[in-house]
């Protein structure tokens, strides 16, 4: 947890171990109609939105190659900009989830798929998927939490790195897509000493061959192409990275690091059953309240609580049962955190600026099991 | 002068397909021209539902335009389709019913539905003009070389004249009257409005192309390999086709045989997949060739590491996918529902380990 004053409360010792049972098979029910459903519908949804962003993003590039002319440019990069957004958010980390598996398509399968991002999908799907998705908030085991170069929770010990951590963050989230790829590489474990040498320079070489294809694309290629406006369409592949690397930030920063957001100590997950792992997701995440569009350019990850609870169901499904889903929080007299995307921002940049210095007063240990 | 050509053009087009990668990675070029053109040559083979015409109650015919990389048939054979069915990618094979080499360039298949059939039901009675499919290169090996021996017999029931018919409307096409072989043919349906492509049959006997026997098993009884000596006179002489259900063919097969005549007979059976749903079973993990015990109750993921299998592994509970694999046979069920999910090969059927337990035999890719 993360205010101050609320590390002394535990929100959940109003619920029994019964209570917390009954908690899981109400969400498994949610799980099972969503399941129970799943069909010509999805699948037509997610294949219109891959042809729909392939579209874009081909349109893009071609009036690019006249960016030399100012609305071109603009039109370009905004285009590229929404593209590119749109494949890493709702199509690749989706997909990446086995969100779409259920449909046995070998092109739109978790194991096939690669994405226009600097970290290669097997590294990020193990980091992600594996680390982040199943050690949710638990401080020492889920690097999301405040990706190994943030204190973004009280119970995190403070040290003098970060009281630069606004810059980092500030940095981390303009150079995002190769801060996802050093964070997948591990590069702190391995400094440890708790990553094999051998095993850490194969996955380097890796993550550096795929940024060379990436760079060599976006700023050598695709500038060659456009001859006399190579140098502004260079400048708009630029601009339309930053972008795409901006607002995945700023998202992926609202899900877990909002004031209200709880965290869990490594000892409280140990032998943690179904219901107890369910209210985890429940107070590990935060959500963000906005229009369909907004929703849509998160890739669904707005719907952070909703995805954290069942990160295999199709992200069109999130905001179908979101009612549901907060009426249970509801009933169990838990917090449902959500905000507007420029609250929930402000919030979590907030807590990286007064984390930054050292706790005012020494916490108590604490855990909610 | 033409082999350099032909060699520096191959390289020629090597070079841009490199250069149209590296523009696209982390994609591939087909990726986008499948957003424009997904028949187009080079393309994963696929074609269009141009038209869909009935055939009798519960059979129509699907008339697909393939994509350019198709490489065309022999009468007699099958292809595998991959249809979306609910969303799901569902792959069955159906027999060929076109002639090779039509002009129009279009192929069809007849699909009868079956009860509870998931595809055939859905090619018969949901599927649309203007559907893109999957298609795999035509197979099988009930075929008809061309020419054909002077004297055949086909011997059909059910569903089971469709290989056949393909047969017959490359023979039209190919070997004018006069010319065609001395065919006959014996065809069993419940009654005569069962007879898929019942009109097209009784119009050619009647033109003298071939000679027609109906069998119609509601009034005249199950057709026996015996009673073909009668019904045709010459079967000794003539090269046999035979299509249909497992008892038929097995009977004309011990007949055949019975006569010192099984090198003439040809048979094709249209065998379900059928999957031994029984509880637990052996798991072959393939790559490595290993064969386990699975009960059932554990997961394949345990058990494939307790016999040494490199596994590969997340969350241990279904959610990361990180231990997905190819199901390449066989059926497991889903520990969590008790979901059951088969697959023949080439299916490409994925699952997770982690959470799926033998139902049965079954063959993991790992």
């Amino acid at each position: 947890m993360t205010a101050v004053q609320e590390t002394l409360t535990d929100p959940t010792t109003h619920l029994t171990d019964a209570d917390i049972e009954d908690l899981g098979a109400e969400l498994d029910a949610i799980r099972d109609q969503v399941i129970g459903s799943r069909g010509e519908r999805d699948a037509a949804y997610i294949r219109a939105v891959i042809d729909a962003q392939r579209k874009l993003e081909l349109g893009s590039r071609a009036v690019l190659l006249f960016s030399l002319f100012p609305p071109a440019w603009l039109a370009g990069t905004v285009g590229l900009s929404i593209s590119k957004i749109v494949e890493n958010m709702e199509i690749g980390h989706n997909v990446m989830h086995g969100q779409w598996d259920w449909m046995r398509d070998p092109a739109i399968h978790s194991t096939t798929w690669e994405w226009d991002n600097a970290s290669p999908a097997d590294m990020w799907k193990h980091s992600h998927n594996e680390l982040h998705h199943t050690y949710t908030n638990v401080r020492g085991k889920d690097n999301d939490l405040g990706y190994g170069i943030m204190r973004v929770d009280e119970e995190q010990p403070w040290k003098p790195l970060y009281l630069i951590q606004p810059l980092s963050n500030a940095v981390n989230a303009c150079f995002f897509q190769y801060g996802i790829a050093f964070y997948d590489l591990e590069v702190g474990r391995y400094l440890k000493g708790r990553v094999e040498k051998k095993d850490f320079v194969s996955r380097g070489k890796k993550v550096l061959a795929k940024i060379r294809r990436q760079a060599t694309r976006d700023y050598v290629l695709h500038p060659l192409l456009s001859g006399p406006s190579a140098l502004s369409t260079l400048t708009a592949n630029l601009t339309a990275n930053l972008v795409r690397n901006l607002w995945t930030h700023s998202v992926i920063m609202c899900g877990h690091f909002p004031e209200g957001v709880q965290t869990f100590a490594k000892d409280s997950i140990e032998g943690e059953t179904r219901g107890q792992w369910y209210l985890r997701q429940m107070l590990g995440s935060a959500n963000i309240s906005g229009s369909p569009a907004m929703h849509f350019m998160t890739g669904n990850l707005s719907y952070q609580i909703e995805h954290h609870l069942f990160p295999d169901l199709p992200s069109n499904r999130y905001q179908e049962i979101a009612p549901k889903v907060r009426e249970i929080f509801d009933r169990y007299g838990l917090t449902y955190t959500t905000g507007p995307l420029p609250k929930q921002i402000a919030s979590a940049w907030t807590q990286i600026i007064r984390l930054s210095v050292p706790n005012r007063t020494t916490q108590q240990a604490k855990g909610i099991h | 002068m033409t082999a350099p050509r032909t060699n520096s053009a191959a390289i020629l087009r090597g070079q841009v397909l490199r250069l149209a990668a590296r523009l696209t990675t982390p994609l591939v070029p087909s990726d986008y021209l499948d957003v424009i053109d997904p028949l187009r040559s080079g393309a994963a083979l696929r074609g269009r539902i141009v038209a869909i015409n009935p055939e009798t109650r519960d059979a129509v015919t699907l008339v697909i335009r393939p994509g350019r990389g198709w490489r065309g048939h022999i009468p007699g054979q099958y292809i595998r389709v991959g249809v979306d069915v609910d969303g799901v990618r569902q792959w069955r094979a159906y027999s060929l019913t076109s002639a090779a080499g039509r002009a129009d360039g279009c192929i069809t298949i007849t699909v009868k539905a079956i009860p509870d059939g998931l595809v055939s039901g859905y090619l018969v009675r949901r599927a649309t003009v203007g559907t893109v499919i999957q298609l795999d290169q035509a197979a099988g090996d009930f075929t008809l070389a061309f020419p054909a021996p002077a004297k055949v017999l086909f011997v059909t029931a059910g569903s089971g004249i469709t290989p056949v018919m393909g047969m017959l409307r490359t023979m039209q096409q190919t070997q004018p009257p006069g010319r065609a072989p001395d065919t006959v043919i014996v065809h069993s349906a419940p009654t005569a409005a069962d007879v898929i492509f019942g009109g097209e049959l009784r119009r050619l006997a009647r033109e003298g192309r071939f000679r027609l026997v109906e069998i119609h098993t509601d009034t005249d009884g199950v057709l026996d390999a015996g009673d073909l000596d009668g019904l045709v006179g010459d079967i000794t002489d003539r090269h046999t086709w035979a299509c249909g259900p497992v008892g038929l063919l097995d009977n004309l097969e011990t007949h055949w045989a019975g006569a010192g005549i099984a090198n003439r007979l040809h048979t094709e059976r249209f065998r379900p997949a059928v999957i031994a749903t029984g509880e637990g079973g052996t798991v072959n993990f393939t790559a490595t060739d290993t064969a386990v015990e699975n009960d059932g109750t554990r997961s394949l993921l345990d058990s494939g590491e307790d016999a040494g299998v490199l596994m590969p592994s997340g969350c241990r509970m279904g959610i990361c996918f990180g231990c997905a694999a190819p199901l390449r046979r066989g059926a497991v069920r889903d520990l969590r529902t008790g979901e059951l999910t088969t697959a023949a090969e080439g299916d490409g059927v994925v699952i997770q380990t982690c959470i799926s337990a033998a139902a049965g035999p079954c063959a993991i890719e790992l």
